[in-house]
């Protein structure tokens, strides 16, 4: 049983991280193709309908493996948690059919055009079915947040006799509390990573001497965009996300902040440190007193719960896990902030382009959003454990029951094959895109 | 509700089995058929923009089951897991082999990704089959041994095929000899269909042969249909009887009827679509009659202890379904008009889209 949880767990999160790879570019990088395509037909500048083509070309790529990969996400619910599937599909079912119909069709429809269709239909139309793709891509970010605000905040909801969750208010999924903060947070990550990837693209320009104009346009927009979104990013939409985590799920706040025990008169924010559980202390800490304490509440003496306030059977199964997460998305998303104002500043000056130091940074940073939101989100996922449901379903209950562990382990074994496989396409593919470089018009 | 639910998620997947199975037909021809680059061009174009938007009425159909049909959906997707995941590769390997060839112009790497792209069609269509014969056949509900249950009366576990590959045995698999006819039938079909699609979609040398192939291989179509109806009644002992008590539902045999009538026809046609129409009348028909025939059930039990799952005992509840049928029906407005415009601009024939070309 322990084994068949186990494996069941390691699939989803190794698909679940695989898969998000590529739609946390593909919702910031669709609106910044927009972007592009809007200022060409502002200013009539080809330059900038190069832009907006060699970027689709990366965003063709990048979209087709997060489909292939996606569809695995959807039909795994059944496969894997087909006890939780039973019990809150009733619920969880009404997000994630929307999302097949509103936003799947609309951008399956609509990227084929997108790609292939600028001829057939000229400029204006092909600028709306940019916006289409990237309102669908951004409507089906929505109903996943909302499918999984429900898991971390339910509502609208009762419980029949028999286990099963009911739906009795279809509104309150989309007035959840924990929604909107989460949806915008999730939003501006992801423009995070493609400002990044398109700054980064064009430091490597520029540093190359190679397609300078382009390194030039792409790095403006990539520091422009990345100012506003890794801002934003943090305040106030992570804020307003942190702070539904205190008021809802303070355990995991407590477990999050590495706060072991509760302290009078305000407690400390921990910058570095390692949890050690065994004798539930934080080794080797760096703290700013009472300054959690602020940020938390706006009082420098207000008082957080630490986890010795609750039972240990509701403790996050992995401590140390959601801590570190949390940390380095806190961490890395100081640092972009940092980098991308002194960017601009640079930008401003008129100084950017020449300037060695920052573009060389700018280009090496490209893993780093990656890792940021992944690590969010692992922060919100090992955040909700030891629940699917929060305080209402354990994940020890939502496995499938006949599936056998030696069968997950098969298939998980031939996903991660299948995906090493799908990067190292993808690497190659976007590698070879990049190489080449933009068109200029003839 | 249930029943509109029941109606709205068959139409769904019928829809998935006309559209992603006229994909799957185009890359069995082209496995076997394309040799030549600009037949194989061909063939891609025809399909290329549509595969991905013919893909998600799978998934949306996913989300139906899953919302309208939780019980259906966590007992289905858990017993069925193997093959599920490996229908689940087979899409990648699909999707990539159509997506990725066209990026690099290489000899090895285009072959490579053209049989991943044609195997996975191949395979794909045979396991839509087996599927199909899977649910026909009902499973061991509650995985009873001895008159006991060992799990609960909804769960149920299928490994990939039992030694003897007989369907009544204790031990059930998912492929055996039911399970595999259908899954040829599948293959059959749908490699007519996709040829009716490539015939209609292109000006491709390949056409005329196409149009050979289709006529013979109905009679292969025929002849198979002919042995599943003759075998049917091992499996489902009585298959006629919501057709005996509901007459109305013979219609569905005859829309099958009339699509294999017409594809008789296939070299005479004046229009290129007609072939394509008369297999989508075959699916469709051939479709719902099968569906017709274990209404209301969705899955049979093979056990006297399990009652087998219905449309009634799987659904969700009343205010979930109601609800939905709001926003599905404002979604199926948009579908509807998503798909006019799709298929309005890549009207015609398709030989220059220049798809998957960088």
């Amino acid at each position: 049983m322990e084994d068949m949880l186990f494996y069941d767990r390691i699939q989803f999160a190794f698909t679940i991280t695989f898969h998000y790879l590529f739609p946390q570019l593909t919702m910031g990088l669709s609106l910044m193709i927009v972007w592009f395509k809007w200022k060409f037909l502002r200013s009539k500048d080809e330059k900038y309908n190069d832009a907006a083509k060699f970027w689709m070309k990366i965003f063709a790529i990048n979209f087709a493996m997060g489909v292939v990969t996606g569809i695995p996400m959807e039909f795994q619910f059944g496969t894997n948690w087909a006890k939780f599937s039973e019990l809150t599909g009733g619920i969880i079912g009404q997000t994630l059919a929307m999302e097949g119909m509103f936003s799947f069709f609309l951008e399956s429809s609509f990227l084929g055009l997108f790609l292939f269709g600028e001829k057939l239909l000229g400029h204006k139309l092909h600028f709306v079915t940019g916006f289409l793709v990237f309102l669908g891509s951004w409507a089906s970010g929505f109903l996943i947040i909302a499918t999984h605000s429900w898991m971390q905040y339910p509502v609208g909801y009762e419980v029949l006799e028999n286990g099963r969750f009911v739906l009795n208010n279809f509104g309150a999924l989309f007035s959840n509390p924990w929604l909107w903060p989460s949806f915008f947070h999730n939003q501006m990550a992801s423009v995070v990573t493609s400002s990044f990837v398109v700054a980064a693209i064009g430091a490597f320009y520029l540093l190359n001497n190679k397609h300078s104009e382009f390194g030039k346009m792409f790095v403006r927009t990539g520091v422009i965009f990345g100012v506003v979104s890794s801002i934003l990013v943090a305040f106030p939409t992570g804020d307003l996300t942190a702070k539904n985590v205190v008021k809802h799920q303070p355990v995991t706040f407590a477990a999050m902040e590495g706060i072991f025990e509760t302290e009078d008169g305000g407690s400390e924010i921990v910058l570095i440190g390692q949890p050690n559980i065994q004798d539930k202390k934080l080794d080797n800490k760096i703290a700013v007193p009472n300054f959690l304490s602020f940020l938390t509440y706006q009082k420098w003496d207000a008082q957080i719960k630490g986890l010795n306030e609750f039972k240990e059977e509701d403790y996050p199964t992995n401590i140390p896990g959601l801590y570190y997460g949390y940390h380095i998305m806190v961490g890395l998303g100081t640092i972009f902030i940092g980098l991308m104002v002194v960017a601009a500043f640079f930008m401003w000056r008129k100084k950017l382009y020449k300037t060695q130091w920052i573009l060389w940074i700018l280009m090496f940073m490209i893993p780093f959003p990656y890792i940021a939101n992944t690590m969010g989100w692992y922060t919100a996922e090992l955040g909700r454990q030891p629940w699917l449901v929060y305080n209402l379903l354990r994940t020890t209950e939502g496995a499938s029951p006949t599936v056998s562990s030696g069968n997950t382990l098969f298939t998980l074994l031939g996903f991660v094959g299948l995906y090493l496989l799908l990067g190292m396409l993808f690497v190659i593919l976007v590698g070879k895109i990049i190489n080449k470089g933009p068109h200029p018009a003839k | 509700m249930e029943l509109f639910w029941y109606i709205v998620l068959m139409f769904m997947l019928a829809v998935y089995v006309i559209l992603d199975g006229y994909d799957f037909g185009a890359g069995i021809i082209h496995l076997f058929l394309g040799k030549k680059e600009e037949d194989k061009k061909a063939i891609t174009n025809a399909i290329g923009p549509f595969w991905d938007a013919n893909e998600v009425w799978i998934i949306a159909s996913g989300g139906v089951l899953f919302f309208a049909f939780p019980t259906l959906y966590a007992s289905s997707f858990s017993g069925f897991y193997l093959p599920l995941i490996m229908i689940l590769w087979l899409l990648i390997f699909r999707a990539i082999g159509l997506e990725l060839r066209g990026q690099i112009h290489n000899r090895i790497w285009e072959r490579v990704w053209d049989k991943a792209f044609g195997v996975a069609s191949l395979l794909l269509a045979l396991f839509f089959g087996i599927a199909l014969g899977n649910v026909v056949r009902g499973v061991n509900l509650g995985m009873v041994e001895n008159g006991v249950s060992a799990h609960e009366p909804h769960y149920f576990f299928l490994p990939l095929w039992n030694p003897t590959f007989n369907p009544m045995a204790e031990h059930q698999g998912i492929i055996d000899w039911f399970t595999i006819l259908l899954g040829i039938i599948a293959v059959v079909i749908l490699s007519m269909h996709g040829a009716n699609w490539i015939i209609f979609k292109t000006n491709s040398s390949l056409n005329d042969r196409l149009k050979k192939l289709v006529f013979r291989l109905n009679f292969v179509l025929l002849a198979l249909i002919v042995v599943s109806v003759s075998v049917w009644h091992i499996i489902d002992p009585y298959p006629f009887w919501n057709f005996i008590s509901e007459p109305w539902l013979f219609v569905f045999p005859l829309i099958m009827l009339i699509g294999l009538g017409g594809m008789f026809k296939v070299r005479s046609f004046k229009k290129d679509i007609s072939g394509f129409l008369f297999s989508s009348l075959f699916l469709l028909g051939g479709f719902a009659s099968t569906a017709a025939s274990i209404f209301p059930e969705l899955l049979p039990s093979t056990n006297e202890v399990n009652p087998s799952l219905t449309i009634y005992n799987v659904a969700a509840d009343e205010y979930g379904l109601n609800v939905g049928v709001v926003w599905f029906a404002i979604a199926a407005i948009l579908v509807g008009v998503y798909f006019v415009i799709q298929h309005k601009v890549f009207k015609g024939k398709m030989d220059d889209v220049g798809y998957g070309e960088h």
